[in-house]
């Protein structure tokens, strides 16, 4: 299952052509095991995490494991950079802070990044999860990403 | 097996994501706490490195972080994440398992400072550097399950 270097290229360009990520996100394995959807509207993106029983932590509320809140946040702020940069590679992790605000349960779960700062070698995005609405955020977090 | 590790491998096993990820626990004693997260690919987050995603790791110790708090309590508490934090060092190699440590380094009435390593063959060379500051909600109404008293924190 694992692709070449030239293989992800030709997904990420069909993915840019066609602004249908669906190809890409088939193509992370992580990405597919927790379920996440990509939607790109224009020049701006919105991710998808729907609701999916082994993505529960606490099973009494129950709750989505924050760490999968987490991880879908991460996968969300690394695709939004291969979306809007010219670069075709997968950029690397470099550090990861995240606060929860509010219990993540289990229901479909959304979140948009924004890019503060592109550099040559860094890139430093903030993403926002939710449930409900916009406005009340289940977490925030911020990732700096390796570029080159 | 102590009433420490005990607790630690009761609460990992009632969190359904860390069971569908296959961790287990490997020590639990007054000290800290180790869970191992095995390989698979599954949770590889680069298709040509088959490299580790972050997120499995940031669950890892997430989870560790979470879990090692029953080390330092006198009696099993619901404890939410507040916030964690994680450096990557270098990325895991792939095919091997990764270690999750964590130690409370302070324990307060409300909140709760973690910190920790990933690793892989050696704790001193670490993939991740991690801390985690987590919520005091009071002692669970029946010990060793979940539930909250209140429903408005925690993940």
């Amino acid at each position: 299952m694992s692709l070449s270097e030239e293989q992800v290229q030709d997904i990420i360009s069909r993915s840019r052509e066609t602004g249908d990520y669906g190809e890409l996100v088939e193509a992370i394995p992580y990405a597919k095991m927790i379920g996440m959807q990509v939607k790109r509207m224009g020049n701006e993106a919105f991710f998808c995490l729907p609701s999916a029983q082994n993505n529960i932590g606490n099973p009494v509320l129950p709750a989505l494991h924050g760490g999968v809140i987490a991880g879908f946040m991460e996968q969300s702020a690394m695709l939004h950079l291969m979306m809007f940069m010219n670069s075709e590679v997968f950029p690397k992790i470099i550090d990861f802070s995240v606060d929860y605000l509010r219990a993540g349960l289990y229901r479909d779960t959304y979140a948009t990044c924004q890019v503060w700062r592109q550099g040559r070698r860094v890139g430093n995005v903030a993403i926002t999860a939710w449930q409900t609405r916009s406005s009340e955020p289940i977490a925030t977090a911020r990732a700096h990403f390796k570029l080159d | 097996m102590s009433e420490i590790e005990l607790r630690a491998r009761n609460f990992l096993s009632v969190l359904r994501h860390c069971q569908h990820l296959q961790m287990t626990v490997e020590q639990a004693d007054e000290q800290g706490l180790i869970i191992k997260l095995p390989y698979s690919d599954n949770i590889v987050g680069n298709p040509v490195t088959g490299v580790i995603h972050g997120g499995a790791i940031t669950t890892l110790m997430d989870t560790c972080c979470g879990i090692s708090t029953v080390c330092y309590l006198p009696e099993f508490e619901i404890c939410p994440t507040l916030d964690l934090r994680i450096d990557y060092m270098h990325p895991a190699e792939p095919g091997k398992p990764i270690f999750g440590f964590a130690e409370c380094y302070r324990v307060t009435p409300t909140v709760i400072f973690t910190r920790g390593v990933a690793y892989q063959d050696d704790r001193a060379e670490p993939i991740a550097h991690v801390v985690g500051t987590f919520m005091r909600m009071g002692k669970a109404v029946n010990p060793g399950s979940l539930k909250a008293h209140g429903d408005e924190e925690g993940a």
